[in-house]
């Protein structure tokens, strides 16, 4: 009961509010940084009741099951990836041994099923853009899970999220040590990939292959790609707070810090976000196989000599 | 109002369809996302795929060769949706109105919710044109 509790209050109700929340967040910010004065508070929401009372559209050609199913996986996987991150910052004691391998693959999914919806949708540019989607994953994976490798050997090679988080508040942040730092940065640059966000929105490239794999979508299977995309901004920046910045605490003065640490982490990505040109993909993928991987590299090696 | 509505009304985002215009209208239209007219904070965003779009913009003449493939575009729209004709060539025909190419205006091809006269029309004009659509379907229903 207690779990089903979590799936849906927290993975899937609060999660979704926060999502939205940060997405109104990313707008405005963006909007200021441009001179404007940007979309109102409840934006986000309202796009997305709107674009689930549109007709749903099925082009000729597209495999009707796999178009429509693509976007409720993705979501489900945000909400249980959210669900399990919420257990392990709110009671560190409930997580299982290997969560962070069932976080990470869960966080993998919704690129995933970007993909397949793409590709389904029998479009030419949403293939496109489904095979740049699939050449950033291979691209960004490596250095992530290398820069996630750098907590758990710090808190002692235990793959449990929960034990990460008393690990750090026992002998400080994992982001206090200089491998820590480093693979911070590993970890926010590849978020902005998973998100899909300026430098690396090559799969969705608006002014090239027009949101490339979701070029097909309409109505209510759109709306869950967007609610999917707003959850990750919520669930990714949150996942590296778990593992870099000490996790959350909601009691007393802890809340503030909880916040102001997500908040500058959203700030961080926006600010990425709107202070850089789109990359090609033949650049991205030599960066993150280039200097990205090498720095998680260093990293690793230097949580191993507890640096 | 029924909420579906309502919501399109508070978050249009729309589909920027040329039919053979000299390009100033479309121009006039990109001005509405600058900095000084900033329509984001009405929620509309310009939609890069005529799947996500709520309000199809049309500017141009409609000439033989773009009609048909406007008819395909009208038809791709997911309902509900409105249209928007902007500039004299879409209203009227402009100044192509004697010409063997152009041989009838929008409102006679697809059914047109707003027109927004000039040549081109000033950016102000499109945010009232706009303010007009929303009105008249709120006040419709």
């Amino acid at each position: 009961m207690i779990y089903l509790f979590y799936l849906l209050v927290y993975g899937f109700l609060l999660t979704a509010a926060l999502g939205l929340f940060a997405s109104w967040v990313d707008r405005k910010v963006t909007a200021r940084v441009q001179y404007r004065i940007g979309p109102p508070l409840l934006q986000p929401l309202i796009d997305i009741v709107k674009l689930m009372g549109k007709e749903t559209l099925i082009p000729r050609g597209a495999s009707r099951n796999t178009f429509l199913l693509s976007p409720v996986a993705g979501l489900s996987s945000v909400i249980l990836a959210s669900a399990l991150l919420w257990v392990v910052g709110l009671r560190p004691g409930d997580g299982f041994l290997g969560d962070w391998i069932v976080a990470i693959y869960l966080l993998t999914i919704p690129s995933i099923s970007i993909i397949v919806g793409g590709f389904a949708s029998g479009n030419p540019l949403a293939s496109l853009g489904s095979s740049r989607e699939m050449k950033l994953v291979l691209a960004y994976e490596l250095p992530f899970v290398l820069a996630a490798l750098v907590p758990v050997i710090r808190a002692g090679l235990i793959l449990r999220l929960g034990d990460i988080v008393v690990a750090q508040q026992i002998a400080g942040a994992t982001a206090t040590s200089l491998s820590g730092i480093i693979a911070l940065i590993v970890a926010i640059l590849c978020v902005q990939a998973k998100l899909a966000l300026v430098p690396f929105d090559i799969p969705e490239a608006e002014t090239e292959i027009i949101h490339g794999p979701l070029v097909d979508y309409s109505g209510s299977s759109l709306a869950l790609y967007r609610l999917m995309k707003n959850m990750l901004l919520f669930t990714l920046p949150f996942f590296l707070v778990i593992l870099y910045l000490g996790g959350i605490r909601l009691t007393g003065i802890h809340i503030l810090w909880s916040v102001l640490k997500y908040l500058v982490l959203v700030a961080i990505i926006t600010v990425i976000r709107n202070t850089n040109p789109r990359v090609r993909i033949d650049q991205a993928l030599r960066f993150f196989w280039g200097p990205v991987t090498i720095l998680s590299v260093i990293a690793v090696v230097l949580a191993v000599l507890g640096l | 109002m029924s909420m579906k509505l309502k919501a399109l009304l508070k978050s249009p985002w729309v589909f920027h369809l040329s039919t053979g215009s000299c390009n100033n209208c479309d121009i006039e239209v990109l001005d509405c996302l600058t900095p000084r007219f900033d329509i984001e904070r009405f929620g509309m965003l310009l939609a890069g795929s005529i799947k996500h779009a709520d309000v199809l913009l049309v500017t141009g003449s409609c000439n033989r060769m773009s009609v048909e493939r406007m008819k395909r575009m009208y038809e791709q729209v997911p309902r509900p949706c409105l249209v928007v004709a902007i500039g004299e060539c879409a209203l009227s025909r402009g100044m192509f109105i004697h010409s063997y190419n152009c041989p009838v205006p929008l409102d006679q091809i697809i059914p047109v919710d707003v027109y927004i006269p000039g040549c081109p029309p000033k950016p102000e004009a499109i945010i009232a044109g706009v303010v007009k659509l929303i009105e008249k379907v709120g006040s419709k229903t």
